[in-house]
């Protein structure tokens, strides 16, 4: 389950981003590693809101600065819905 | 404080004939079409099925993939452009002072493209499923913006909008911006990407476009009897200018120098250009005036020449105002014959076409001039590339709105 959110998350991201997946790990982060800036933050959301069908309300993306935390975040929130 | 003289170092374009200065020069001398069916879009339920499209472009050749990803078209034009001219100037290798190295880079329209993708966005999928991107990929200044982000470059910024002259007016306010002293260096210029279906129905509708879609490459003939509207054509044109004395400190090589600028507005229609030309005059007028020359002194034009019934005709009328006797004796030529009307970056195209005619002392031909209208029975250098000595030339751009801007260059030294 987890691998498979990180494979699409790193899917989206490195199509956003136009970052090869290679160099996208769990512990990248993603503004001071991937290059993101706030626009691109706000882009990746909402790909991946569509992408596995729920919100990601603005408080929460104060929460999230890596890969992992993407996945995590995906994770709890696919299994409480 | 002496006046600064201001010359132009660097030149870099995109266009319906070439990706670069050197091809685009070559294949203007040799008349050479860039006017074919609309590939972008099924043109079929449209009047005008005609355009002045980039072809077999690849962006990669001069901008990484991460750069273009979020820019609309007209965007990546402009920064292709203008990677061209920088590099050509060669000013980023030598010291120059950033906050006086500004960007002057128009767009007629913007990013129309993305404005339309994402009001569908907006409607089919609601409001927040508008790209963040949307704004700043939209809007006709981000090229200015973009280009001094890439480069570091902190001197005067912003971009102006006047349609068809919208690129000529950013080099002449870019001249006076180094000539009163406040930059050393202007990138300017403009970029536009009007080729998407809404655009061309507007533009058909109004019936200022040519309808001859059995033969795209007669479509565009400028001053020709049988002209009947302007074609649509899309790109970027961008080019480095420089304060003499800073061009000469650093060695760089210098094209030509750029000694006038006029502008003036026709208070008289929308669209349609005054009938006797005269607004157009007034702009020719001042430039030739802030040149210090006399008209007569004038051997060359790069015309507007649209290809309009209307624009082909007044232009003709003003150039005689302004020359007398004189307009039967010099060269006037149409870079549009060939790329068609590349709008906002119209002005800057033809104003690097006609640097390289004072550069290279050559006029490139007027593409589909063949049969003469009694209205324009100027020298329209029909067909054929010339040799001839070229001391000073003009170029002029006229705008919907009636913005008309006239730039004059001299040869160098």
């Amino acid at each position: 389950m987890g691998q498979d959110i990180f494979a699409i998350v790193k899917q989206v991201i490195s199509k956003e981003l136009e970052v090869e997946e290679e160099k996208i790990t769990p512990e990248s982060r993603i503004q001071e590693d991937l290059g993101a800036d706030s626009l691109d933050v706000m882009n990746i959301t909402m790909r991946l809101e569509d992408e596995f069908n729920l919100r990601i309300p603005d408080e929460d993306l104060t929460k999230i600065s890596t890969v992992q935390d993407i996945v995590d975040y995906i994770q709890s929130h696919l299994q409480s819905s | 404080m002496p006046e600064r003289r201001v010359v132009i170092t660097g030149l870099g374009t995109i266009n319906p004939l070439a990706d670069n200065v050197p091809d685009f020069w070559k294949f203007l001398l040799e008349g050479r079409n860039g006017i074919r069916r609309i590939t972008r879009f099924d043109p079929s339920p449209f009047p005008v099925q005609i355009a002045g499209e980039i072809q077999n472009f690849d962006p990669e050749r001069r901008l990484s993939r991460r750069e273009i990803r979020r820019l609309d078209r007209y965007a990546v034009y402009a920064l292709y452009a203008a990677a061209e001219a920088v590099e050509d100037s060669g000013f980023l290798s030598s010291s120059f002072l950033p906050e006086k190295a500004g960007v002057l880079i128009s767009s007629g329209i913007g990013g129309m493209e993305t404005l339309l993708r994402e009001n569908d966005n907006l409607i089919q999928k609601g409001p927040e499923r508008v790209s963040p991107f949307f704004i700043p990929m939209m809007i006709p200044d981000i090229a200015a913006g973009l280009v001094s982000i890439k480069y570091g470059l902190k001197g005067v910024n912003y971009c102006i909008v006047s349609a068809c002259a919208s690129s000529t007016h950013a080099i002449g306010e870019a001249f006076w911006t180094i000539k009163r002293g406040d930059a050393d260096i202007v990138v300017a210029g403009g970029a536009e990407a009007p080729i998407i279906p809404l655009s061309i129905a507007g533009f058909a509708n109004m019936r200022a476009l040519s309808r001859r879609n059995d033969e795209p490459e007669k479509a565009s003939r400028p001053f020709d009897a049988k002209r009947d509207g302007f074609v649509v054509g899309e790109g970027a044109g961008v080019v480095v200018l420089e304060s003499l004395e800073h061009a000469e400190r650093r060695g760089a090589k210098i094209y030509a120098e750029l000694v006038g600028y006029g502008a003036s507005g026709d208070a008289y229609h929308i669209t349609a250009p005054c009938a006797d030309g005269e607004g157009a005059y007034y702009a020719m007028r001042l430039a030739v005036q802030h040149a210090g020359i006399a008209p007569e002194e004038i051997d060359y034009i790069n015309a507007h020449g649209t290809s309009t019934e209307l624009n082909d005709k007044m232009e003709t009328l003003a150039i005689k105002r302004l020359l007398g006797d004189h307009a039967y004796h010099v060269a006037i030529s149409s870079t549009k014959s060939m790329i068609g009307h590349l709008l906002g970056a119209a002005g800057a195209v033809e104003f690097i076409a006609t640097v390289l005619s004072v550069y290279t002392q050559k006029v490139h031909p007027t593409r589909n001039y063949e049969f003469p209208d009694p209205d324009c029975d100027l020298d329209y250098v029909p067909g054929k590339a010339r040799e001839m000595e070229i001391r000073y030339a003009l170029t002029n751009s006229f705008g919907f709105g009636g913005h008309n801007a006239s730039l004059v260059v001299k040869r160098f030294p």
